[in-house]
């Protein structure tokens, strides 16, 4: 009962404070400085294939986000066994493919190792939440920032000072951040004694901190209270109406369906079919691949 | 009884230089070192064989610092695709392996019999009565150095890197953190460490064989880690004096219980080491202090650092 209702009041929180023009850990996508956006697709997987021994758990993905405009939820969708996550550790440098290439924004990343890909602008959550559990989370916060003078050991110790002011900086913008997710009350707490709840929320916003073009959520609802469920979404929206781009794998349809514009339905290592949300679940070969039934 | 305590005070320096380094690899970035003694040796003997060559104090101990980081850098990326189980298993051959070339690479160590007369450093300045007191407040002195350097990495976001490797180091790398560099470097700061108390073991003693390296220093060092606080240097601190009082006061024993043989005490002795050590973890399991967290909401707080 008391969890419930501090949840609620969490969602409340966010609320609040989300309609304020807040000062944002997140910069909008502009695409001033390279050509448009337009020209170069966010992120396309070519003839992407996945072996593991003589099992193909990928079996030739094709998958094409676009660049303009920006903020678009694209989802990714089907069975147990699919493929979606090996998918996703492809994308996100986690594992290597056997075949096929990853552009982003027209890079081919495939064989980048996997800390280079926050800097490109890619970044990824877990399906199971993997929070640096002895971190506080204003820690968990400020690791992810990039570019990180006190990071370099030789710098650590001849700019003392500029180690401090950037320190103190990012303390602010993790500040706001948390504000924005009602965590900030929390900003002491090892991440370890967060809620399942609550630890999604963290390692989203830890994610933001990198200011990314393109952020992959692995379940996000998976292990979410019903009322944080909802704080999840709204954050995710206005993520997006900021111009962040998301490519969600979600096995609630209901979270997909109030998220995505357009869904990509996997199932044994391929593309099924793309499009609408409705248009997907209307399928009769998606129903198949979902309830194993042949037609 | 006065050169007793400045004794024992030497070796507790010592001992809390190999935990801080310990602490680096081990309580910081997780990785776990089973071969500290080697280490030791190669910082040791390193410093030992330079000075013989004439070569200042000063100098050899730099030389002994930068050679067993190397080498600590050098184990570390030989070791980093494997998992860490396998990096414990390795560093403990390596411990081996450097005990093994100290016994038989006779031209270069003098094998079994050691290394004898190591020059002391500023021995002719300082003169004999008063230099195990010079020596002790120069090993207390660099205690604090390292201690100074040590904690402003703890505390800054290098410091915070290397945790979030030793938590999980997939998602330090999602996070844009090479977690390659970070662990090596972890390692050889750990190894730069254990080289200055290496150095300072052959000045010390000035006298060292292959096997005063062997696997105990290692288990010292985790005792006193453990019984610390893993990662907090501070409670290194007092975890390496709980240890000595632990190792050296059993040793009063056979004063108090006068009916038991010497080898009768001898025994109890390590059992008494053994049991101290279980209640310390029975009233204090996650050790005597904790590691740094950084606290920005009540900073007054009395536990919120180390």
């Amino acid at each position: 009962m008391g969890s419930a209702a501090t949840a609620l009041q969490d969602s409340l929180d966010l609320r609040i404070v989300s309609d304020l023009p807040a000062a944002r850990a997140v910069a909008p996508v502009t695409g001033t400085v390279e050509r448009p956006m337009s020209d170069v697709p966010l992120l396309q997987v070519l003839g992407l294939q996945k072996t593991y021994g003589g099992l193909q758990a990928v079996a030739g993905i094709d998958l094409d986000l676009p660049g303009a405009p920006g903020g678009r939820i694209t989802g990714l969708i089907g069975p147990n066994g699919a493929g979606k996550t090996t998918l996703l550790n492809i994308i996100s440098g986690v594992e290597r493919a056997t075949a096929g290439r990853v552009l982003f924004r027209g890079n081919d990343i495939g064989a980048l190792p996997q800390h280079r890909l926050a800097a490109q602008g890619l970044v990824r959550t877990f399906q199971i939440s993997r929070d640096l559990g002895q971190l506080t989370v204003l820690e968990n916060l400020l690791l992810a920032r990039p570019q990180q003078t006190g990071e370099r050991l030789m710098q650590l110790f001849a700019h003392g000072k500029r180690v401090r002011q950037e320190e103190e900086a990012a303390i602010e913008t993790a500040r706001a951040a948390l504000l924005k997710v009602s965590l900030w009350r929390l900003a002491d707490a090892p991440a370890a004694s967060l809620s399942g709840g609550q630890k999604k929320l963290l390692e989203l916003t830890r994610a933001l901190m990198l200011k990314p073009k393109l952020v992959l959520l692995d379940e996000p609802a998976a292990g979410v209270a019903p009322a944080m469920e909802e704080v999840l979404i709204d954050t995710i929206r206005g993520l997006a109406a900021e111009g962040v781009d998301f490519l969600i794998i979600e096995h609630d349809l209901d979270v997909v369906a109030a998220l995505c514009e357009e869904v990509y339905v996997m199932a044994a290592g391929r593309i099924l079919t793309q499009g609408s949300f409705a248009d997907v679940t209307g399928d009769a070969r998606v129903v198949e691949a979902y309830l194993g039934l042949k037609a | 009884m006065t050169g007793y305590l400045v004794a024992i005070l030497t070796f507790v320096s010592l001992a809390v230089l190999i935990g801080f380094a310990l602490n680096v690899q081990w309580g910081q970035a997780g990785m776990i070192n089973f071969g500290l003694a080697g280490f030791y040796g190669v910082g040791a003997y390193t410093a030992a064989i330079l000075s013989k060559q004439g070569v200042d104090g000063f100098t050899a101990t730099v030389a002994a610092i930068a050679l067993t980081a190397a080498i600590s850098a050098v184990v570390s990326l030989a070791t980093i695709r494997l998992r860490e189980d396998y990096l414990a298993i390795t560093t403990l051959a390596f411990s081996e392996s450097v005990r093994l070339v100290l016994m038989n690479e006779t031209w270069l160590t003098g094998g079994t019999n050691g290394i004898r007369d190591i020059p002391r450093p500023l021995v002719g300045l300082i003169g004999g009565q008063y230099y195990e007191a010079f020596f002790l407040a120069l090993c207390l002195a660099l205690v604090a150095i390292v201690y100074a350097v040590l904690d402003r990495i703890i505390r800054s976001p290098f410091g915070r890197a290397m945790r979030a490797v030793r938590e999980d180091d997939v998602v330090a790398a999602t996070l844009g953190k090479n977690v390659l560099a970070l662990r090596v470097k972890a390692f050889a700061i750990g190894g730069a460490v254990i080289g200055l108390a290496g150095a300072l073991h052959a000045y010390y003693f000035s006298y060292i064989d292959p096997g005063e390296f062997a696997g105990f220093i290692t288990v010292y060092a985790f005792m006193t880690v453990i019984v610390g606080g893993k990662g907090s240097n501070r409670g290194l601190l007092v975890g390496a004096c709980t240890v000595m009082v632990l190792l050296e006061g059993t040793r009063f024993l056979k004063d108090f219980v006068p009916f038991l043989s010497a080898q009768q005490a001898a025994s109890l002795r390590l059992a008494l080491i053994g049991a101290g050590l279980i209640l310390i973890l029975i009233y204090r399991p996650d050790g005597l202090a904790r590691e740094y967290r950084l606290s920005v909401q009540n900073p007054s707080r009395p536990d919120a650092n180390s």
